[in-house]
């Protein structure tokens, strides 16, 4: 635990490494750790995901050890998603919800065995879990400072791996995770990521947390590896089409106004909600949202020309606005302008006339237009390197 | 193949007339009672041999006469032995008050003190008929509130409005405040502020200076707006109330087990389909209604698992700390309280010298110790009913305030010594009381959550202030008897309007159980 009044942003067990290579000394708060937002240049950084490998310090995404002979029952009230064939060893992307049917935030459930899971979140959870635990014989660990975490994304990743001695690593499937010694511990590394690329995530103690950023940059060396901040991770996210808490949507319990929160059908979820399953949090407010219809729909979209519509208005061809774009920027791979957007039923399906409101300042003057954009239904980048199992060597 | 169209948790009084109602209206309904008796709360029990007393409840303050109209209770059994009793403030140098209706007399009294009771009693009956108005109505939802909501908000708004100008504003200005403050205003006579501060805090974890007292003081009065002027003793005790209720119930159709505990109530995907009764046995029914207390209905019967978080966390959340205990004696002769004469011992007797006491004898409850010099009320029933005593001796049945059901040092350890502390205190009003015990009994909390089966020995089932009032009692969610388990209602003191052998919550569950399975 962290004193309130001990230092205001503490580092992350990499930051000695991280801080060396920070050339351009570009630093962000990021759940009360000091993270980077960019190391050296961002275009760079972002390549590296995409065409060989890049390494990101995760440690401050919250983690929550569940454990006890209700863990399995408890999550499955917790979660909207029907989590009773998550076998040992899987990773399960979830979203959580209110009594209200209202997204409380997204994050993947790490299974360990039927007693022990992980969930990992953008935000902090105990307050909401340790309610849900009532009549549950279960415990709930706050470890997030008790992991150190690496996202290691890019097509060379497996490769690198391989060359650590990690054996067999090609063969572990997406959502799925394993562990190898390490340094005299252990290493837990799962398939999984945020960049919507072929990646692993690693789990280690801290302090083998040097030990491993250093072993991986050495065995990447001749696989192009370069630490990439979170300018390059949010790029190469919107490409990947994941929505992201307190951008994408408001946590429920952070909303003043309680319509500003969304449901999961809201936030283009509804994939995780499974009406089925007999019991869980949210589930009647649901079923009603369901049969009566959703106030809101998720889009993603392509935005003619090539300014970024960060926060724009949405407007359908008669000119009134009917959204807002959450999150927006220009993706390299794929050559176009992307946006989130949520948008007030009924608009947003693929055929929809929609036009962007984009306001841009070029050398002190404003300009604005009205773009044409897009409605595209699957994820703008999705490769298939990302899903192949055996992995694919570079 | 169902056999029963409800079943109904508890034959306390709520339950009993939950299910009378819901077989009026045609429904096949078990009642399954843990006890060997019915009666809930609302009991007649032989504690010593010869001498019976009402086991916990011990008055009929506030019963709905429509209730006992609609179910013919007369003819089932239900007699007073004595109605509109009057209270009498004892004092232990005999200069006692006496209350009826809206008159009190008593030695050096002011007539100030005595015209401004008069004024002050008034009012309070027309805020109490106001009370009984909101009492006798599904409270309004304020939100997803539908047109019948509207209408019973309207309805409110209208008649504090027909309150007229002076006192609607008094009853803006005073309803969530304290009794403390409020006494202090309109009387200078300590002894008559101290046993009228006793009706705020009866059954409460709260002392005079608390919030909410003046609604409590209301809702004690409730029967004034009924029409009654004062608590009546049933002949038979409390018992020949549920008696006669049960009686009108079997009359209807009802199914009644006794030492049929209910362990579990069945979910099925959010809805009801059944209990489970202790001896194993599955009854399928599509209703269920409970007129056991929220936190036992929905954290032990349906438990927090099938239900959702914020729910489970704002039922765990519920205020229900009992702070009440009995005693029971059974005595070889009238007792002599000081300065009373003996055709007053049956009136409600209430020990509360002054405010100050009153505050004072809350204070340790909040730090999980009882009062070392409590306040009292006594009834005496044997003065008014033969039956219960052998001829020539009495009964004293008294309600103790205040004993936390957290007591720091255990209650195990601490009866004995709360018992010497009650009988000390009695024995200043009536000095030769400890001479005339033939036998004894004391009920903490803790003996009251187990042998009435209400967690934390609340006899209100929940605290009743303001927060849990109305569109809030027992909490969000399960505010209109229905829960968030379809079929699953509330019957009982923790829905609306609440505690005291009233039976109006279980009338209103009834009228909305029928309302909604018609439309559903």
């Amino acid at each position: 635990m962290i004193a309130h009044d001990e230092r205001r942003v503490i580092e992350t067990p990499f930051h000695s490494r991280v801080q060396a290579a920070c050339a351009l000394n570009e630093w962000e708060e990021w759940k009360g750790y000091t993270t980077v937002t960019a190391f050296t240049d961002v275009a760079l950084e972002y390549f590296a995901i995409r065409n060989s490998c890049g390494i990101f310090d995760l440690t401050p995404m919250i983690k929550y050890r569940i454990t006890g002979p209700d863990a399995g029952a408890y999550l499955s009230r917790l979660v909207t998603r029907n989590i009773s064939k998550q076998s040992s060893g899987q990773v399960m992307y979830c979203c959580w919800c209110n009594d209200a049917g209202q997204v409380l935030d997204d994050g993947t459930l790490f299974k360990f065995d039927d007693n022990t899971y992980r969930i990992c979140s953008q935000e902090r959870h105990m307050d909401w879990f340790g309610a849900s635990a009532m009549g549950f014989n279960v415990q709930i660990e706050d470890e997030t400072d008790q992991v150190a975490a690496l996202a290691f994304q890019g097509p060379t990743s497996c490769a690198v791996l391989k060359q650590m001695g990690f054996q067999d690593i090609e063969n572990l499937k997406p959502y799925r995770f394993t562990s190898f010694p390490f340094d005299g511990q252990e290493l837990m590394i799962s398939r999984t990521g945020f960049t919507g690329d072929l990646g692993y995530e690693l789990w280690c103690d801290p302090e083998q947390a040097e030990t491993l950023w250093d072993a991986l940059m050495e065995a990447g060396r001749n696989y192009g590896i370069r630490p990439f901040g979170a300018a390059a991770l949010g790029m190469a996210r919107i490409e990947a089409g994941f929505i992201q808490a307190g951008v994408d949507f408001m946590p429920a319990l952070d909303v003043v106004r309680s319509e500003r929160c969304r449901s999961p059908y809201e936030i283009g979820l509804g994939w995780l909600v499974h009406l089925k399953k007999p019991n869980f949090n949210g589930r009647k407010a649901l079923i009603a949202e369901k049969e009566k219809g959703s106030r809101y729909r998720f889009v993603k979209l392509i935005v003619e020309g090539n300014k970024p519509a960060e926060h724009a208005f949405v407007y359908n061809r008669r000119n009134q606005a009917i959204g807002t774009v959450t999150t927006a920027g220009w993706s390299p791979t794929t050559k176009s302008n992307l946006a989130f957007a949520s948008l007030e039923m009924p608009w947003g399906l693929e055929d929809d006339e929609l036009f962007v409101e984009i306001y841009y300042i070029r050398e002190l003057k404003w300009t604005r237009v009205m773009e044409r954009c897009h409605v595209v239904k699957d994820a703008f980048f999705d490769p298939e390197r990302r899903h192949a199992t055996p992995a694919w060597d570079f | 193949m169902t056999e029963y169209d409800a079943v109904v948790i508890g034959a306390g009084h709520n339950g009993l007339v939950c299910a009378a109602y819901l077989a009026k209206k045609g429904r096949r309904v078990l009642i399954a009672e843990a006890a060997e008796i019915v009666g809930g709360a609302s009991i007649t029990r032989e504690f010593a041999a010869g001498y019976s007393v009402s086991a916990c409840a011990h008055l009929l303050y506030q019963f709905h006469p429509g209730i006992a109209r609609d179910l013919e209770l007369e003819k089932h059994g239900l007699e007073l032995a004595s109605d509109d009793l009057a209270t009498i403030a004892l004092a232990s140098d005999g200069h006692y008050r006496r209350f009826s209706g809206s008159v009190v007399t008593g030695n050096g009294l002011t007539q100030k003190d005595i015209s401004g009771f008069a004024a002050f009693h008034e009012q309070m009956t027309r805020y109490a008929k106001l009370l009984a108005k909101v009492a006798g109505r599904r409270p309004p939802k304020l939100i997803e509130s539908d047109w019948h909501d509207k209408l019973n908000l309207a309805k409110i708004g209208l008649d504090i409005r027909r309150l007229g100008r002076d006192d609607m504003r008094e009853l803006l200005r005073i309803g969530a405040i304290n009794l403390f403050d409020v006494l202090n205003e309109k009387f200078t006579d300590e002894l008559l502020k101290g046993a009228l501060s006793v009706d705020g805090v009866l059954g409460a974890h709260m002392g005079p200076r608390s919030p909410n007292t003046v609604l409590a003081y209301l809702y004690r009065h409730l029967g004034d707006g009924f029409g009654t002027s004062g608590p009546a003793i049933p002949r038979g005790g409390m018992g020949s109330v549920t008696m006669a209720l049960a009686a009108a119930a079997r009359a209807e159709g009802v199914e009644i087990r006794n030492r049929t505990p209910v362990t579990k109530i069945l979910c099925s995907a959010g809805r009801t389909t059944g209990v489970k009764l202790g001896s194993g046995e599955t009854v399928e029914a599509g209703l269920v209604v409970s007129n056991a207390d929220p936190k036992t209905t929905f954290e032990t019967l349906v438990g927090f698992p099938e239900l959702e978080a914020g729910f489970s966390r704002r039922v765990h959340n519920i205020r229900a700390r009992g702070t009440t205990a009995k005693l029971h004696l059974a005595l070889d002769g009238m007792p002599e309280f000081t300065g009373i004469d003996a055709i007053d011992s049956g009136a409600r007797l209430v020990v509360a010298p002054d405010l100050a006491y009153v505050e004072r004898a809350f204070d340790p409850a909040k730090y999980g110790e009882f009062s070392p010099a409590p306040i009292m009320e006594i009834t005496i029933p044997s003065v008014h009913d033969e039956t219960l005593a052998p001829a020539g001796k009495h009964v004293l049945s008294a309600v103790v305030q205040f004993a936390p059901y957290e007591l720091k040092a255990g209650w195990d350890a601490s009866k004995k010594s709360f018992e010497n502390t009650i009988l000390a205190t009695l024995s200043q009003y009536a000095p030769g009381i400890r001479d005339q015990i033939v036998a004894s009994e004391v009920l903490t909390p803790w003996d009251i959550e187990q042998q009435f089966r209400i967690r934390g020995g609340h006899w209100h089932h929940c605290e009743f202030s303001l927060d849990q009032f109305m569109m809030m009692r027992p909490a969000f969610g399960a505010t209109q008897y229905y829960t968030p388990i379809d079929g699953l209602y509330l019957c009982g003191a923790g829905a609306h309007p609440g505690g005291g052998v009233m039976g109006l919550a279980g009338r209103n569950a009834a009228n909305e159980i029928v309302k909604r399975e018609k439309t559903t």
